[in-house]
């Protein structure tokens, strides 16, 4: 799966900024459907980054991030050319990795 | 031992891998739980001192609690994680963001906030824990 997430990583000064928007419900499992029945909790729990394999990130959620997480980190030494890699897991197993190449912002 | 059954074997053994090394990890009482002091209890936060040091962008007013945009910086030396709270939410836990290898402690991330309430910081630096809060008034429930 190539679209359940965007990413941008650029070199802004001395740091490299990394937007990353993932495409999830992140559903709580409070939520009724039209039919009042629960929809079951469906969310992100964990989020890693890697700068070059090296881990830089690790991100642990609860499913108070909204629908569609959205996420910005800084690296500093990083630098053009620079591997960034960013991946999700959700309580249901589903995991989805992307990776994107630092450029001049 | 039956092919069938061992390949059903193997196959459960892919899928339930990735959810096991997650269980190891993850927070689960800590992410679960519905009272504030419980969770940061379960991520051993103790004894935190208000800190202006921790800067936490976020609107004084959200029309949609679904999307609250939250930036947070620690000025903090020796800044290893910042976790995010809000006091009001169901479970109030949001957040646990650890930072290595020259990751900068700042992140940018959007939230749900059910209700108006304050948004809750903690950052630890080595063993001592520091905290700031920034009160959001919430106009619509974005928990649903």
């Amino acid at each position: 799966m190539t679209d359940n997430m965007k990413m941008r990583a650029q070199l802004k000064g001395d740091f490299v900024e990394v937007k990353v928007l993932m495409s999830h419900p992140m559903e709580t499992g409070r939520k009724k459907d039209d039919f009042g029945q629960l929809i079951p909790a469906h969310f992100v729990q964990l989020v890693t980054a890697t700068l070059n394999g090296k881990p830089v990130l690790e991100a642990q959620w609860g499913t108070g991030i909204s629908k569609n997480p959205y996420l910005t980190f800084r690296l500093k030494g990083a630098k053009i050319g620079d591997m960034v890699a960013v991946t999700w897991q959700d309580n249901v197993g589903a995991i989805a990795t992307q990776d994107i190449v630092v450029t001049q912002a | 031992m039956q092919r069938r059954s061992f390949l059903f074997g193997l196959f459960s053994l892919i899928i339930l891998m990735p959810i096991n090394a997650l269980a190891a990890i993850w927070n689960k009482t800590a992410f679960e739980t519905n009272k504030l002091n419980e969770a940061t209890k379960n991520l051993d936060i103790h004894d935190e001192i208000i800190s202006p040091d921790i800067q936490i962008t976020a609107p004084d007013r959200a029309e949609n609690g679904a999307i609250v945009q939250v930036e947070i910086k620690s000025n903090i030396a020796d800044t290893e994680s910042i976790v995010i709270l809000v006091e009001k939410n169901p479970t109030p836990l949001i957040a646990h963001f650890k930072f290595s290898n020259g990751a900068e402690p700042f992140v940018i991330t959007r939230i749900k906030m059910a209700e108006t309430s304050d948004i809750k910081v903690v950052v630890k630096s080595g063993n001592q824990y520091f905290t700031n809060s920034k009160n959001v008034v919430v106009l619509e429930n974005g928990c649903g």
